[in-house]
């Protein structure tokens, strides 16, 4: 008679369609409900492509695809669909932090964790504990030292002294944290999401930018990290350590940090600001009408990238339906071109700006067929070390509440995002 | 073989046991999954599992000699090893090893028995059944290991239901627990004992939900909430006294329940409106500090309670806008809306619209939560916004949404899919993040899809031509179904914007060459439909889409190609026989929608022209008759009835012509989205648009506002309270809204002084606002207190010189005694400063720092909120001078607003338009000055820009706005309005400017001195500056007798164009000399339109500084 609201049961289910874990929070629902889930697997032919929301006529399954793994989450009546896919992506990300990756055998080696950790993080299918700090005093990592002590001692990874974080009105951040070296060090890494167009100018560009930390400092620490141009930050979200009111009054992060690693800030660079495309992309990609051959030349460049190097550079494209194989020789790195799928990956490294990196040759197309219409595009992600394309720049960062003085560590880093050219 | 060996993933040995005791004659067996029919196959397995696991016992023996024991140990000893693979394997291959692991349980040893429960855990995840192991399992219930007493915990929960009787052994066990000492055993063993559904200890769980609900510790009360939705779905007839421990734990001040206990409300009582009212406040106060998950539960149940409590705020709104609104979202009025508002105005004149305070206080507190990391949370606030803001406040989601396109894709989904709902509403509030709906080649189609819904649904006069250049590139996807839906896009742009009809049927008829058919096929379907509006002009295209009949083999395609010539085929008299010639040839073979097409074609044919086509129709009409789908047969049956005249033929056949041809009305094409914001946005059924089960109707907005008092919490002459006792009252309360740590047993407390630092300050926040809103409250309902406030602001103002000192103290470490001394001597210092204040206030500040004295955090808090008090109410000020009735409001509400936010504060009479040009040009805007909330200049929608703020300037405000009137003295220059307000008590004299600092070939026209600014006055001057075009500031040093001020003007890309006046030729001639300049020359055509209207001219110039061609722009315009 009454709506059983929030998050029913959870099924884990591999590439291959098995599902290999199931979890109630409420009474058991019979794995039959996947059909529902397999039959739109089925009609989506790419994994991205199932909806995220399945009505089924007693249930509404709502699921995230990550790390090759869907998480099936099964609802029973109204909950925003936002709070199922932002929790279910709360216990990826705590498996990842637990296990180090969240793939099906990790899954499943550690099944009782994973089962005591999905207890916790829900209860009555209401997220209970989603703090990473908290659910480590909780359950302790698995890490093959303890396992050995465990197996020796039968000790368990189930935490002796009962949390306090909970209780506490710092909730993310454990009590009694101690560290012989106290240190805290913070990436600023920005990525550049452009789409570029046929004749090289910018369609759209935007800079998104996360602060993550690692903060190892015993104690309570109150931290104050303050920027250069903070004007520049157009649209920021914090964890929920940060004090909001402290950012809005003056525009200065203040915060007690939980224990660990943890994305302190993302932002958004005010689109108003022109982007700096630090690489552009010189392509010729012909097909000619009634000709078996197509071809392909492609250079890369750096610019306005501020004397830094342009290193890690990848370019990948999905070359048309019609190409049969590349024949391409590349003046620096590997390429491999699958003709299944039609990818082609160029690795190409660092860009050398005296002789810069090309990638030319024929293609050879499927016979009789006619010259396709579309125009593949072309995917780049690179990194530039030392640099925050943004002009970001930390000012300083101070501790407050504890003595020692803590070693304090800051890096920029600037990235392709969705980095596009539409050729 | 190799199926089951993947399906049980058995390392291959364990499959050759198995496979050598089964032998071949079980074989069959194999095929059937263990893992999908787990109780079928238990006997089975059973039997095949035996050697294996004397295989392993053996080993077990050898390796650990422990027995039984040592298998397990071995099992582990695989993991350690990091192959953990044959552990867990040989775990699976003995599914049913059950007595093995029920001796385990029963052992001494507790590694025996957290192995065992392990590895039925195990059991359980992968889905097998365990239930017989139960009575095995319950013993250990008592268990003093932590992890084996978890795990008989997660069994217990799982398999209870099932094994009622034997569960019930268990309950002494967590009764017992109940009683326990420490908060977290309470805790748990209240949430393990909730969550046995047993019918028959609902009075025991009613019990100890009860008492839990006055527990000392705020997690167990935590807890108790928890477990109320449990009992309810467990026996309903539990509801009224549930009802009651709900209203208790809603009274709860901690934010460690009130997110959990609004989850209970929601599930058992929803329709308990009522319950809120005392807890509405504490609850806005509480949100930022409440978990994100509680967040999200409370603003959705805010949101619903807003809506029966508030008046909508857009009344008045939808009255003062009306002109610009229809102009911007003529197409989605439809008449219900208009009749609306009309009633919506009549009610407007005759009651001006005042925002409730509470409604203000929810508004303003949600705010800040835009910036959650929590997905979940930004959309509900957004929700909240669209749903109870007004409309030139909701803007501000905008830019939060468009954040979140930037996470995982299924969040990506649902924000598109409710974006698409917005742009469908409040276009405007998207338009300037249009780029950001920009497509890629790597996004999944569902998302592709969704992006084009939002982007058809931003195209406007303005942008229409970008989006088709960028649609152009759509078309060329390998994605089929993205072209197709990119087609349907344009078709939809065609029908909505008339400018861009022609070119997006051209285009259209383009592709019909198209290579691909699905391309072609659904250009069809889309020219067919944008035909229907205008055939007359199109024969040309009717007769090329006739042609295409003989290639295209997509039914829905041909079925339309069919359709046109038949209703146009007077267009095309010659054409038309002959296409019903070629299909009466192919008629069997086609689909049945297009023989359904061909006998329309038919009869149409023969009504106009039989002499040509009376065989054929006969022909087509008899083949139709013995055809095997029933519609056909009765449309055959139908049409000959009607339109070959028989002696028998009816009445209707003398109508056959009108029947056929009567003119049909073109569709509409319409967004999927239209009207699916009835249903709450970001809610479930939203997505689904059907309403989901447990849904929660959004309500309407009342008619008239309910009763405001009901949600005082305090004693009802509070509101009019200036004694000093009462006040004194009201301070004893103030711990109230902060975290009661004092009940939160002893570890915490413990805690608390090394953290203090932290909490006081996010306590402070909180105390702080909500002592606000308790002021606020007071304020708006003695409004005879007004006038004296005005004189109240005056002399705070002088506090406000002490502020940037006092901030700096309070800001800076509070743990450290020796700060928090100095910041004592700061509200001293205050303190003396304002001697002058009112009785009362000095007073309740005296008893204020008393009571400081006795809780550091306290005297924080007050010290927060006297600043912020002064800070806002000089706003308060200047909006007075232009509108007295928006005043109160303003003053009392907008206190937080005032902080320079990046996002910038329109006042309600200013529409959309402005505050995308506010957000345009803020990026323009010095990076040292403050923009200020916009104020209502003189000539609408004029941003003021600050030049000096009073408290730089020493109580010289200066504020400046581009009045957008020719400089008289020299055309070149652009006419800078300066605003001068003196908020000093003396007057200031011998206003002027001096040095200028200016970039090459720029000038400065001076304004006149100013010989003198009487105390409180305001005065307001025009220079001239010539900034060369080009953006750079222009530096100069204000003046006065005393002191000298180093400012400097920096002009948005807008603000350098002049309006002309140009013919349409002239303007295109000028246009054609841009071509090139893409974006500019696009935007510009609707600047020709209407060049002298102010408001488009600044659209104008919003579009400008989006498109950054400032040369451009500027020759055109000026």
């Amino acid at each position: 008679p009454t709506a059983v609201k929030m998050i029913h049961s959870l099924f884990l289910v591999n590439a291959t369609g098995d599902i290999f874990l199931e979890k109630h929070w409420k009474s058991a629902v019979s794995r039959s409900v996947c059909d529902y889930f397999f039959e739109a697997q089925e009609r989506a032919t790419e994994p991205e492509n199932v909806p995220p929301v399945i009505p089924t006529p007693h249930h509404y399954l709502i699921s995230v695809f990550r790390h090759r793994i869907f998480f099936v989450a099964v609802i029973q009546s109204e909950v925003p669909p936002l709070f199922v896919i932002e929790f279910l992506h709360r216990v990826v990300d705590t498996f990842q932090d637990y296990f180090g990756v969240c793939t099906e055998a990790a899954i499943k080696d550690n099944v009782v964790v994973v089962y005591e950790l999905l207890e916790e993080m829900l209860d009555n299918g209401f997220p209970l504990a989603t703090e990473s700090n908290i659910l480590k005093e909780l359950i302790k990592p698995p890490t093959i030292l303890r396992t050995v002590v465990n197996t020796i001692t039968g000790s368990t990874n189930v935490g002796e002294q009962l949390p306090t974080g909970q209780l506490s009105v710092v909730p993310w951040r454990r009590t009694g944290v101690k560290y012989t070296n106290n240190e805290a060090y913070f990436d600023v890494v920005e990525e550049i999401d452009a789409i570029i167009d046929k004749s090289g100018s910018t369609v759209t560009a935007e800079i998104q930018g996360v602060i993550d930390a690692c903060v190892k400092l015993t104690g309570m620490p109150d931290l104050t990290l303050s920027f250069m141009n903070p004007r520049l930050l157009d649209d920021v979200s914090f964890h929920p350590c940060v004090r909001f009111k402290r950012w809005e009054a003056e525009r200065i992060l203040s915060f007690i940090p939980p224990d660990g690693n943890f994305r302190l800030l993302s932002y958004h660079v005010s689109s108003q600001n022109l982007v700096a495309i630090p690489v552009y992309v010189k392509h010729n990609i012909t097909f000619r009408e009634g000709s078996s051959q197509g071809r392909f030349d492609l250079t890369l460049g750096p610019k306005q990238t501020m004397g830094k190097v342009v290193e890690s550079v990848l370019v990948s494209s999905r070359l048309p339906r019609v190409v049969l194989n590349a024949n391409l020789s590349p003046s620096q790195g590997t390429y491999t071109f699958d003709p299944v799928t039609k990818l082609l990956t160029w690795d190409v490294g660092k860009i050398n700006p005296q002789k810069l990196p090309s990638l030319k040759g024929s293609m050879s197309l499927q016979a009789g067929a006619s010259k396709p219409d579309e125009n593949p595009t072309i995917n780049i992600q690179f990194k530039i070390p030392q640099m925050a394309v943004s002009g970001l720049k930390v000012n300083r960062l101070d501790m407050y509440g504890e003595k020692y003085k803590p070693f304090k560590g800051i890096k920029y880093m600037t990235m392709a995002g969705k980095f596009q050219v539409r050729t | 073989m190799t199926t089951m060996q993947k399906l049980l993933q058995l390392p291959a040995n364990a499959v050759n046991i198995v496979k050598t005791v089964q032998g071949v004659a079980q074989g069959h067996e194999e095929a059937r999954s263990p893992v999908l029919s787990p109780d079928s196959s238990h006997q089975n397995w059973y039997s095949a599992v035996q050697p294996e696991e004397l295989r392993h016992l053996r080993t077990g023996s050898l390796g650990g000699g422990v027995g039984v024991g040592g298998a397990g140990t071995m099992a582990e000893g695989g993991d350690e090893k990091g192959s953990s693979e044959e552990g867990l394997h040989s775990a699976q291959a003995q599914p049913l090893r059950h007595d093995d692991l029920k001796e385990m349980l029963d052992s001494n040893k507790d590694s025996l028995k957290l192995e065992a429960m392990k590895r039925i855990v195990a059991m359980v995840a992968r889905g097998k059944n365990a239930s017989d192991l139960f009575p095995a399992v319950v013993k250990n219930v008592a268990c003093k290991n932590i992890e084996v007493k978890k795990l008989v915990y997660v069994y217990l929960v799982r398999y209870a239901e099932e094994q009622q009787d034997l569960a019930l052994l268990s309950i002494s066990t967590f009764q017992r627990g109940l009683k326990d000492p420490n908060q977290l055993i309470r805790a748990s063993a209240l949430r393990v004992l909730s969550s046995i559904r047993v019918t028959i200890i609902v009075p025991i769980m009613m019990l100890a939900i009860k008492e839990a609900a006055s527990d000392m510790s705020p997690y167990v009360r935590k807890t108790a909430a928890h477990a109320i939705p449990k009992l309810y779905s467990l026996d309903p007839e539990q509801k009224d006294q549930l009802i009651e421990v709900i209203e208790k734990l809603l009274a709860d001040k901690t934010t460690l329940v009130a997110g959990s206990v609004v989850m209970a409300f929601e599930e058992v009582c929803p329709e308990r409106i009522e319950l809120i009212h005392k807890n509405y406040r504490k609850l806005c106060n509480l949100l930022i500090d409440v978990e994100e998950w509680g967040q999200v539960v409370i603003i959705n149940m805010l949101t619903r309670y807003a809506r029966t409590q508030f008046l909508n705020p857009n009344i008045n709104e939808s009255l003062l806008e009306e002109g610009g609104e229809k102009e911007f979202y003529a197409s989605d009025d439809d008449e219900d809306d208009e009749e609306k508002k009309a009633e919506a105005a009549a009610l407007a004149k005759r009651k001006p619209y005042v925002m409730d305070p509470d409604h203000r206080l929810l508004l303003r507190n949600t705010k800040p939560l835009l910036q959650s990391r929590n997905a979940a949370v930004v959309m509900a606030v957004a929700q909240l916004y669209f749903h109870l803001a007004p409309k030139a406040e909701v803007g501000v989601i905008a830019k939060a949404l468009v954040r979140l396109l930037r996470s995982h894709s299924e969040v990506q989904y649902v924000v598109l899919q409710n974006v698409a709902t917005m742009t469908i509403k409040r276009r405007g509030m998207f338009e300037p993040h249009l780029k950001s709906f920009y497509i890629r080649s790597t996004d999944p189609t569902q998302i592709k899809i969704l992006k084009l819904e939002v982007l058809t649904n931003l195209a406007s006069e303005t942008n229409i031509s970008t989006i088709l250049r960028e649609f152009q590139t759509y078309i060329k996807s390998m994605d089929k179904d993205f072209v197709a839906a990119t087609i349907e896009a344009i078709g939809r742009c065609a029908t909505n914007i008339g400018e861009v009809r022609d070119t997006c049927l051209n285009g259209l008829v383009q592709l019909l060459s198209n290579r691909d058919e699905l391309v072609v096929a659904e250009s069809v379907v889309v020219i067919k439909k944008l035909l229907q509006m205008q055939p007359e002009q199109h024969s040309e295209i009717i007769k090329h889409m006739a042609k295409l009949i003989d290639n295209i083999q997509v039914p829905m395609a041909r079925a339309s190609i069919l359709w046109l010539i038949g209703e146009y085929c007077e267009h095309v008299p010659k054409i038309a026989p002959d296409v019903l010639r070629k299909m009466a040839k192919t008629f069997t073979n086609e689909e049945d929608i297009v023989k359904l097409q061909i006998l329309n074609l038919a009869a149409k044919l023969y009504l106009t022209n039989s002499k040509q086509t009376k065989l054929l129709t006969q022909y087509v009409l008899n083949l139709a008759k013995y055809d095997q789908n029933y519609d056909i047969r009765d449309r055959a049956r139908f049409i000959r009835q009607l339109i070959v005249p028989t002696d028998k033929s009816g009445a209707l056949s003398k109508y056959a012509k009108k029947l056929f041809l009567a003119l049909k009305p073109a569709p509409v094409l319409e967004s999927p989205f239209k009207d699916r914001d009835h249903f709450q946005l970001g809610s479930l059924s939203h997505l689904l648009n059907t309403k989901a089960g447990g849904y929660q109707e959004l309500p309407e907005w009342p008619d008239s506002a309910p009763d405001p008092s009901v949600r005082n919490v305090e004693v009802p002459e509070w509101s009019k309270c200036t004694s000093r006792k009462e006040r004194k009252e009201k301070k004893v309360e103030k711990p109230f809204y902060s975290d009661s740590e004092g009940e939160s047993g002893p570890t915490e407390s413990a805690d608390s002084e090394s953290d203090s630092g932290s909490r006081s300050e996010s306590d402070s926040e909180q105390t702080g606002s909500g002592s606000e809103s308790e002021e606020s409250v007071e304020e708006s309902q003695s409004e005879e207190e007004e006038d004296e406030e005005e004189e109240k602001m005056k002399k705070k103002k002088k506090v406000d010189k002490s502020q940037p000192k006092k901030s700096e103290s309070a800001e800076s470490d509070q743990s450290s005694g020796e700060e928090q001394k100095k910041e004592r001597k700061g509200v001293k210092q205050r303190r003396s400063g304002s001697e002058s204040e009112s009785e009362e206030e000095s007073e309740s500040e005296s008893s204020e720092s008393e009571s400081g004295s006795e809780e550091d955090s306290e005297s924080d808090t007050d010290t927060r909120k006297k600043k912020k008090t002064p800070a806002s109410k000089p706003t308060a000020k200047d909006t007075k001078k232009e509108s007295k009735k928006e005043t109160k409001e303003i003053s009392l509400l907008d206190l937080d607003d005032f902080a320079p936010t990046s996002s910038p504060q329109v006042t309600p009479v200013n529409n959309f338009l402005s505050s995308s040009l506010a957000s345009d040009l803020e990026g323009l805007s010095l990076t040292d000055t403050v923009l200020a909330p916009t104020t209502i200049a003189p000539s609408a929608s004029v941003r003021m820009y600050e030049l000096l703020h009073r408290i730089t300037g020493e109580g010289l405000g200066v504020e400046y706005c581009f009045n957008r009137q020719a400089f008289s003295p020299d055309p070149h220059m652009v006419a800078v309005q300066i605003h001068f307000t003196n908020n000093t008590s003396c007057e200031t004299k011998n206003l002027h400017i001096e040095e200028p600092k200016l970039q090459s070939g720029m000038r400065i026209k001076e304004f006149p001195e100013i010989d003198m600014l009487p105390a409180g006055e305001s005065v307001s001057v025009v220079m001239g500056i010539d900034f060369c075009d080009s953006t750079q500031a222009a530096n100069f040093q204000l003046c006065t007798h005393t002191r000298k001020f180093f400012v400097s003007i920096q002009p948005p890309v807008g603000e350098l164009m002049t309006p002309i006046f140009l013919t349409e030729n002239e303007f295109k001639k000028e246009q054609g000399q841009l071509m090139g300049m893409n974006e500019i020359s696009d935007k510009l055509t609707l600047g020709e339109k209407c060049q002298n209207d102010h408001s488009i001219i600044e659209r104008v110039n919003a579009t400008a500084n989006l498109g950054r061609v400032p040369c451009g722009s500027d020759k055109d315009c000026r």
